[in-house]
């Protein structure tokens, strides 16, 4: 398969004078022009302008059919690789390819007419974004419909709410149609409804064997809408690969806490006379520590600890928090083999089976800790010791099924669901409904 | 359907018919118009021109009236105080004809001109946002203001019919009104290049934005509109037809009015159109490139 989109080597420098107005005067280019051989004379070198790259080196390629989420701290590059992939800039140096029609949805409603009414400005908006009058003529009574503002189409866009605004933005662009699709952040837009509306709207881009770039500060969005990713970091492609694996690298990365952590020496490691920890992970279903995990597998958390004094009955304890703070579970150990049994001096290593099917989508950070029952006494309690990402992709056979959107939630158990037929007759169902009332 | 991913997506993926591709690198030198992208776009034109025009004139009592009523105002103002009262000739037209008839090919070249001066930088949140060829943004102004033009020039004429049937004035007609359109096109390209060239050094240099306004009424005054040509003493003809405006405004009066073609000042408008063409193209072109940056 040959790719839609080929970048090369892709650079792209901006100045940053230190107080350099965005536009130039005439007179200052004047002066600058009579200063500048003048200095030439006296510095022997020109007055230099400080720049940076915003851009270096960027390689990369996209198959017909990708999804491509682009991620990256402010700053990293993302929205410069987009404007000069939609030719909005051009690259310093580097080349880049672009087999078939770009769409770039930089901001949706780019063009609309405050003046203009709904009407006018789906047929301008479209002709801005690329498509053919009679295309959009085609396709109007369907983008009206996704947008939901069919009474007020012949209403100048002023009067729109904002809501109302966007939405028809984007249903214009939505219906575009491009073999590329650049999207950066438009997702912003609208109620949970229509957002869900729009992410399932841009999967279907990407199934009908055109690309997407997406570049969104959600991560969510990014692992449901793209399985691939690249990672930008100060102008550089630092990653390229399954969004599984970046985002929890890119996830590691940002919030500083990773899915294992060790203390080496025993004066700086959590613990007491009693216990000390020396490790807590997270490990998959094979053991492997990762930083991401597929919602529908088992994540095992993992803590290492040694046992200095003998007979006490000790308690391992997880506390789960997602990235809300919300405090999803707390779990004692509950293994038979331990319970109520006095754990002699020694190394151990106690793992809880958090099941599959179970966490909902998101980061979650982990609490270990050790106590003694009756009477308590806690032994350490190591807050955030670890953390991990649940991704949920669009894949169809977990809880979200094929639905794209954002998906509310702590947990997301998939649950067993029967329906039984109840005959044709609705009389016991009446019956039923006025006993609930009643 | 739903459990498609990247892999049977490849496969139900449709073979690109072309296998044609925008290339994106830095552009070096200097360089033209693609015709071909122009022309890709040439529906986008129609529709920023029919923004342009609807945006203007909305919400506006008189609507597109106003069109009519700024030329015909000042054809009034003039005629009183220079026609009436201070008796300037007018080459044996009613004075009124012959003022309207040179407002009207200038009023569209000023219009336009200041027009385009703010199409690029009044569109910043296009331009930062979205691509397309960048020249449309003063070649649609340019066509809104031809819009106003034909519209003001069917007031010209009813103004010559009124005076020909009504006041049973001579106004002499010939041959050489079929001229016309070529005197048209020349404005319309003469307007096109001042207006390209306006538009993306006011991207950089904003003094353009506050100069032009200055600049045109003054050019207005060294244009033959509210005297005629003839008025300028014979030994200085040469130099004030250097002004490229004399050509078109004189042809215009000649097609229309039966007069001699300046065939000088028309030679100095053709060659001057031509070369601002090219010179505004290749700094268009030159500074397109930074106007995201810029603008």
């Amino acid at each position: 398969m040959r790719p839609i989109i080929e970048v090369n080597n892709l650079a792209k420098q901006y100045q940053i004078g230190a107080v350099r107005p965005p536009y130039q005067t005439l007179r200052e280019s004047f002066l600058n022009a009579v200063r500048i051989p003048f200095q030439r004379r006296s510095n022997g070198s020109r007055a230099r302008k400080e720049t940076i790259w915003a851009l270096k080196d960027v390689t990369f390629q996209v198959n017909p059919g990708e999804a491509v989420g682009i991620i990256g701290r402010n700053g990293a590059g993302k929205s410069t690789l987009l404007k000069i992939l939609s030719q909005i800039t051009e690259p310093t140096h580097g080349t880049a390819r672009i087999y078939g029609r770009v769409g770039s949805l930089l901001e949706v409603g780019t063009g609309f007419h405050p003046e203009l009414t709904g009407r006018e400005n789906t047929f301008l908006n479209g002709a801005i974004l690329g498509m053919k009058r009679a295309e959009i003529a085609r396709k109007f009574d369907e983008i009206v419909a996704f947008s939901e503002v069919e009474k007020f189409i012949d209403t100048p866009v002023k009067w729109y709410s904002s809501g109302m605004y966007l939405r028809l933005a984007f249903s214009v662009a939505a219906h575009f149609e491009p073999e590329i699709l650049i999207v950066d952040e438009v997702l912003a837009v609208g109620d949970a409804r229509f957002q869900s509306k729009c992410l399932n709207k841009m999967r279907d881009v990407g199934m009908k064997g055109r690309a997407v770039l997406f570049v969104s500060h959600s991560i969510s969005a990014i692992t449901r809408l793209c399985p691939r990713t690249i990672c930008l970091e100060e102008g550089r492609v630092v990653d390229d690969g399954p969004s599984s694996q970046i985002v929890s690298s890119y996830m590691s990365v940002g919030l500083g806490t990773k899915p294992e952590r060790t203390w080496q020496h025993a004066d700086t490691a959590p613990g007491d006379d009693v216990v000390r920890l020396s490790a807590v992970r997270v490990r998959s279903e094979d053991g492997g520590v990762m930083a991401a995990y597929d919602i529908r597998k088992p994540v095992r958390l993992e803590m290492e600890y040694e046992v200095l004094e003998p007979g006490h009955i000790l308690v391992p304890i997880y506390h789960v928090f997602n990235e809300e703070g919300v405090h999803v579970f707390p779990a004692r150990e509950s293994d038979p083999m331990w319970d109520g049994r006095i754990r002699p001096v020694g190394r151990y290593a106690t793992t809880a089976w958090i099941p599959g099917n179970f966490l909902a989508e998101g980061t979650f950070l982990v609490s270990a800790a050790i106590s003694t029952m009756n009477p308590v006494i806690i032994h350490f309690h190591e807050h955030q010791a670890v953390a991990f990402q649940v991704v949920d992709s669009t894949e169809g056979d977990s809880a979200r099924g094929d639905y794209g959107g954002p998906l509310p939630g702590v947990v997301r158990p998939k649950l067993r669901w029967t329906t039984d037929e109840l005959g044709k007759s609705s009389l016991p169902l009446i019956v039923e409904a006025g006993q609930f009332t009643r | 359907m739903t459990n498609m991913n990247a892999s049977t997506a490849e496969i139900a993926a449709p073979e690109l018919k072309t296998r044609s591709y925008v290339s994106i690198e830095a552009s070096r030198g200097w360089r033209l118009f693609s015709i071909g992208e122009l022309w890709a776009h040439r529906e986008l034109l129609y529709f920023l021109t029919l923004r342009d025009l609807k945006v203007r004139y909305k919400q506006t009592a008189f609507g597109i009236a106003w069109v009519i009523v700024q030329p015909v105002l000042m054809t009034i103002i003039f005629t009183v105080f220079l026609g009436m009262l201070a008796r300037v000739p007018s080459n044996g037209l009613p004075y009124a004809i012959f003022v309207y008839s040179g407002l009207l090919p200038w009023m569209f070249f000023s219009s336009a001109v200041l027009g385009c001066t703010v199409s690029l930088t009044g569109n910043a949140n296009l331009i930062t946002k979205v691509y397309f060829p960048r020249v449309l943004m003063p070649a649609a102004n340019v066509a809104g203001r031809f819009f106003d033009f034909s519209i003001a020039f069917s007031i010209l004429l009813a103004l010559i019919t009124y005076y020909r049937v009504v006041k049973d004035y001579p106004i002499s007609m010939s041959w050489k009104l079929a001229l016309l359109p070529l005197v048209v096109i020349l404005l319309l390209l003469l307007t096109l290049g001042m207006g390209m060239l306006v538009s993306c050094v006011n991207v950089k240099y904003r003094d353009v934005g506050v100069a032009i306004p200055v600049l045109l009424q003054l050019w207005m005054f060294v244009s033959p509109i509210i005297y005629p040509l003839n008025l300028v003493p014979g030994n200085w003809r040469m130099l004030y037809s250097l002004n490229p405006i004399v050509g078109v405004i004189q042809g215009f009066r000649a097609a229309l009015f039966n007069e001699p073609f300046p065939a000088f000042a028309l030679a100095v408008t053709v060659v001057f159109t031509l070369a601002l063409l090219l010179l505004a193209a290749l700094i268009f072109r030159r500074t397109e490139k930074t106007f995201a940056d810029n603008v």
